[in-house]
């Protein structure tokens, strides 16, 4: 099965790329846009049927790969 | 005294490294990422670049290779493991360092000397260098030191702040932070003192025709301490 994860900086955490792309977007006339924060997308295909199971261990790869917890939280979806 | 260079595919500073190394007296050997052993060394160093084309985050990957594990053995054993650039960023990714190395301030690639303060010289990286200011060269864009509240406590109470950017007198304020890292660290220690991970590369500072002499200091040192 495919579970997906979305790894994103915490809050407080610098992000220049954000900020660069939020001034961006206010120099192309968006206006309103207030706060862009940038982050990570992961689609991984599990061999695996269980749901549950599947999870638990994209889980333990968010720990120990796909996020630096010092400055990352992630989410899977 | 014998030293090893790791390898990762996309290091680029490992020959430089090596040059310097043998030039002040180490015996040194080159060794393979996917080794499985660390041929018998007093001192490994993980040199820069960009280690898996920094995939992931920088260092990320070179931080999970198979030859790490020694890397991590022989550091907690209390061998002496020196990061440098890449290799600074590797031992953050290991753990085996606190915090993480976050990309510039400003988003430019840095490439300039810059000058640094050494902050402890209670260890055998830095014991017998009379300055106390080096000019040494940066070449990174992920140099952006950051950890958490507590862990910058805990690195500052324990004297775990190794180096820091700083004009030519030494002052190490803001205004001499090139990449926005956290109070100027340019280079951190873990506790024990055995591993130093650092952005300036010393090894670019060994020839006065081409650059300058105060990376002589940094090896001429490491040979004299171990």
């Amino acid at each position: 099965m495919k579970v997906k994860v979305i790894v994103t900086l915490k809050n407080g955490v610098l992000d220049p790329q954000g900020k660069a792309i939020q001034q961006t977007l206010n120099g192309m006339a968006f206006d309103n846009v207030s706060e862009v924060r940038q982050g990570k997308y992961f689609d991984i295909e599990v061999n695996e049927d269980d749901e549950s199971r599947a999870k638990s261990q994209v889980e333990e790869m968010c720990k120990k790969l796909l996020a630096n917890l010092v400055i990352e939280d992630y989410k899977i979806l | 005294m014998k030293s090893s260079v790791i390898i990762f595919p996309g290091s680029n500073c490992d020959r430089d490294m090596d040059v310097a190394l043998k030039k002040f007296g180490f015996e040194n050997q080159m060794v393979w990422h996917n080794d499985a052993k660390i041929p018998k060394s007093d001192l490994i160093v993980l040199p820069g670049g960009f280690s898996y084309g920094d995939y992931l985050r920088c260092g990320s990957i070179a931080g999970k290779s198979k030859i790490i594990k020694s890397v991590i053995d022989f550091a907690n054993s209390g061998g002496l493991v020196l990061g440098i650039c890449n290799g600074f960023q590797i031992l953050t990714e290991t753990g085996l360092l606190p915090g993480i190395l976050q990309q510039n301030k400003y988003l430019n690639f840095i490439c300039k000397n810059v000058f640094v303060k050494i902050k402890n010289k209670e260890n055998k990286y830095f014991k017998k260098i009379k300055k106390e200011v080096l000019e040494l060269h940066i070449a990174h864009n992920e140099g952006n030191y950051f950890c958490s509240t507590d862990e910058l406590k805990s690195i500052e109470d324990n004297g775990q702040i190794a180096v820091t950017y700083c004009d030519h007198k030494g002052n190490d304020d803001e205004k001499n932070n090139p990449n926005g890292a956290l109070k100027n660290i340019a280079g951190i220690f873990n506790e024990n003192k055995n591993i130093l991970g650092m952005m300036p590369h010393p090894e670019r500072m060994i020839d006065p025709f081409l650059s300058g002499e105060d990376g002589s200091l940094f090896f001429e040192n490491l040979i004299e301490s171990l």
